[in-house]
């Protein structure tokens, strides 16, 4: 009987929802409160802490429909910069036991959209906010000896991890090593210090990179945490920091108590040479074919038989615009090239420049 | 001199005047930022409010109905922001969003690919038949469909059928019914009185409408006007005279746009292997300007430049108005007609060519 009210009532709700057709009411609601909107998530800036000379704690409080995030988790933040919505992705560095229904996220300038979010972001302001996402979380059960590894911005999963714990009161063996270019440059460093000091079982070594410029090797990982090979471990940073764990605990086959989050460039550089084209890859279709840098990617897409729709075939209606999934196009009327996953492009007058992959 | 087109000009100039023109698109296409997003939110935003304070008006005017003149003044007003709200709904923000002109902002709640408008038209038949058909074959007879909407005989190059007599009325009728005769224009009903098509290949198309017809016919004409219970129908007449208004209006703007006096029309073979430079003339000969003020302009979708419209279909039409200049004084230098002129001028020379050609005129030879 519930289910059949139910069922009532959500096709009520949906007729009268058309009297905003062929909008949905929730952009009329949105329009007095972008919190309340339904048809997108909005966020908004609460507050803005700078917590280093180039890193910023945004604290956002996420509309309806927000679900809480497991310690760890990222969440894709949409901002518009120039006009140009740019999505990124950002890790929470707020517990989830945080109960006033806001998060942060804290964010170290250095591509376009995160320069954009430490210096031009205004409290008060909104942006578009997804769900929480992600599986280099803390498990349920936490374990009981544990290894942290973070560098620059790295430390923003790890610190929501530290922060959970200690508001569940877990007290548990933690080792963590985290670089950083000098004193001044680490991003909770007063935080991590007091917590060092209040918890004798958190062990924190902080390798300032300016005065020691000894890279990342398996004895100097060895001497940091002698006893790395009893511990899971959680690891963001750069790739290099990475690729070595990666391989310690391969070759200890302790792969598996390795986690690891990868904060990967924004933009892809262009190939050299890629002018000379590439191969295309029409992922719905599965099919690839080669480029010479020079044919429009619709005439590629049709004489593979791949199903592109397409219209004017000269740039101006964009009946065959398809999303870019990865790699670099060049616009042919321009020169340009669009090199950012997820912009849809106008395949009858873009080529490819390099390895290029299509939702076609 | 191999091209085909009526104007004093060598193909070397043509192409010539074709990339002055791809400079000026690259220019303004480098230059968008902030204050175009700006410009289209707060568009938007005023389209919405305009539509919920003019349905609340509506709403509010009922209970004044013992005062009848008040009742008259709020219930006109609320009338009157409802339509205005349509017309800013299709043509500033709808038709110019479903030609992409805001794609580049990347934002998935502006974008031609999830769009859907205020008008019985689905916006992917719309796509088509306009953006596809329309802005490729600009003013190409027996390719584009908007030289008369296939009704009307809007040139002295078409010949004449004794059917033309009954285009006043026919006219009069599509401008009452716009939004309709939009709905049913991407269906080639020439091919199906030919009987090269039958009516199981556009089945697909009429559900199409079928289904956005329901939607809205459901909005205007019961629920909004089951909210006003026993007002019912005074609701029902409310929102078919913004919905009229609409029409009308947005008509009036776009048979001003490729018919007025002066206008050039195309041949297929005039235009077989046709360049880019060829590609612009034609769009600058095939199409009619507004002169007006800001506020016109933006009423009109910024239709009211609809050479620089057809030049850059996907150029944010904010735009227009600073590169109409700039096109013209091109037009100038290079001795290309530029079709300028008042809304009366434009719609008069329209309306009387409608009347004139109803009756069997002379047939003007094709341009060769």
């Amino acid at each position: 009987m519930k289910n059949v009210s139910t069922a009532i009532w959500t096709r009520l709700a949906d007729v009268v929802g058309l009297v905003a057709t062929p909008l949905v009411p929730s952009h009329y609601i949105a329009l007095v409160s972008p919190l309340a909107a339904t048809h997108t998530r909005n966020a908004r800036v609460e507050a803005a802490l700078d917590e280093t000379a180039d890193a910023r704690t945004l604290t956002l409080r996420p509309g309806r429909g927000w679900r809480t995030h497991r310690a760890g988790q990222h969440v894709r933040i949409g901002l518009a910069i120039d006009g140009r919505i740019a999505t990124r992705t950002y890790s929470i560095s707020s517990a989830p036991e945080r109960d006033d229904g806001r998060i942060t996220i804290t964010v170290k300038a250095q591509g376009r959209a995160s320069r954009a979010l430490v210096r031009d972001v205004t409290v008060g302001s909104y942006m578009s906010i997804g769900l929480p996402e992600g599986d280099f979380v803390l498990p349920d059960a936490v374990p009981m000896k544990l290894g942290f590894v973070t560098a620059g911005s790295g430390i923003t999963p790890v610190m929501c991890m530290l922060r959970s714990m200690v508001a569940r009161g877990e007290q548990r063996d933690i080792v963590h090593v985290h670089f950083a270019k000098h004193a001044g440059d680490v991003i909770f460093g007063d935080e991590l210090r007091a917590l060092a000091t209040q918890y004798p079982s958190y062990r924190l070594a902080i390798v300032h990179t300016q005065d020691d410029t000894r890279r990342l090797c398996r004895e100097r990982f060895d001497e940091l945490v002698p006893d790395w090979r009893e511990r899971e471990t959680w690891a963001c940073g750069p790739q290099s920091v990475l690729d070595t764990l990666a391989s310690c605990f391969a070759q200890a086959e302790r792969a598996h108590a390795l986690h690891v989050e990868r904060f990967t460039a924004a933009l892809a550089p262009m190939p050299a040479g890629a002018d000379g084209g590439g191969n295309v890859r029409f992922a719905t279709s599965n099919v690839v074919r080669r480029s010479d840098g020079r044919t429009p990617l619709l005439r590629i897409a049709e004489a593979a038989g791949v199903n592109a729709p397409h219209g004017c075939r000269m740039g101006i209606c964009h009946t065959c615009d398809a999303t870019l999934v990865a790699g670099c196009v060049r616009d042919l009327r321009t020169g340009g090239r669009i090199d950012q996953a997820g912009t849809r492009i106008q395949v009858c007058v873009c080529a490819a420049a390099g390895d290029v992959e299509l939702a076609l | 001199m191999s091209h085909q087109y009526p104007v004093a000009l060598d193909d070397a100039a043509i192409e010539e005047f074709g990339r002055e023109l791809d400079a000026i698109q690259a220019e303004v296409k480098a230059s968008l930022g902030a204050r175009d997003r700006k410009y289209i939110k707060r568009m938007i935003k005023i389209q919405r409010s305009l539509a919920f304070g003019g349905r609340m008006m509506i709403f509010a005017s009922l209970p004044l109905m013992p005062a009848f003149p008040v009742f008259l003044g709020v219930i006109g007003a609320g009338t009157a922001a409802l339509g205005l709200s349509k017309i800013l709904e299709n043509m500033e923000i709808g038709h110019n969003v479903l030609h992409a002109q805001w794609d580049w902002m990347q934002d998935p709640e502006i974008h031609s690919s999830t769009w859907e408008w205020d008008t019985v038209c689905p916006a992917d038949q719309w796509k088509h038949s306009h953006n596809v058909v329309h802005h490729t074959w600009t003013n190409v007879l027996g390719r584009d469909r908007d030289v008369g909407y296939e009704i009307l005989r809007v040139n002295e190059v078409q010949p004449w059928r004794p059917g033309h007599l009954a285009q006043p009325f026919y006219a009069a009728l599509l401008a009452v019914l716009f939004q309709w005769g939009i709905a049913l224009h991407d269906i080639d009903i020439v091919a199906l009185q030919r009987r090269e098509i039958t009516l199981r290949d556009v089945k697909g198309q009429l559900a199409g409408i079928g289904r956005k017809a329901r939607k809205q016919l459901l909005k205007d004409y019961v629920l909004w006007p089951l909210l006003a219970g026993p007002w019912f129908l005074t609701v029902v007449l409310a929102n078919a005279a913004a919905n009229l208004m609409r029409n009308l209006w947005s008509y009036a703007i776009i048979f001003c746009g490729h018919f007025p006096d002066g206008v050039h029309v195309f041949t297929e073979a005039q235009v077989a292997g046709e360049t880019r430079g060829r590609w612009y003339l034609r769009q600058v000969l095939g199409s009619c300007n507004i002169s007006g003020g800001p506020l016109f302009h933006i009423l009109s979708g910024n239709l009211s430049h609809q050479i620089e419209h057809h030049l850059f279909p996907d150029m944010p039409s904010n735009r227009y108005p600073e590169v109409a200049p700039r096109v013209q004084a091109l037009c100038e230098r290079y001795g290309i007609p530029y079709n300028r002129g008042s809304f009366a001028r434009q719609l008069g020379t329209t309306l009387r060519t409608i009347l004139r050609l109803a009756l069997p005129t002379r047939n003007k030879a094709l341009p060769a």
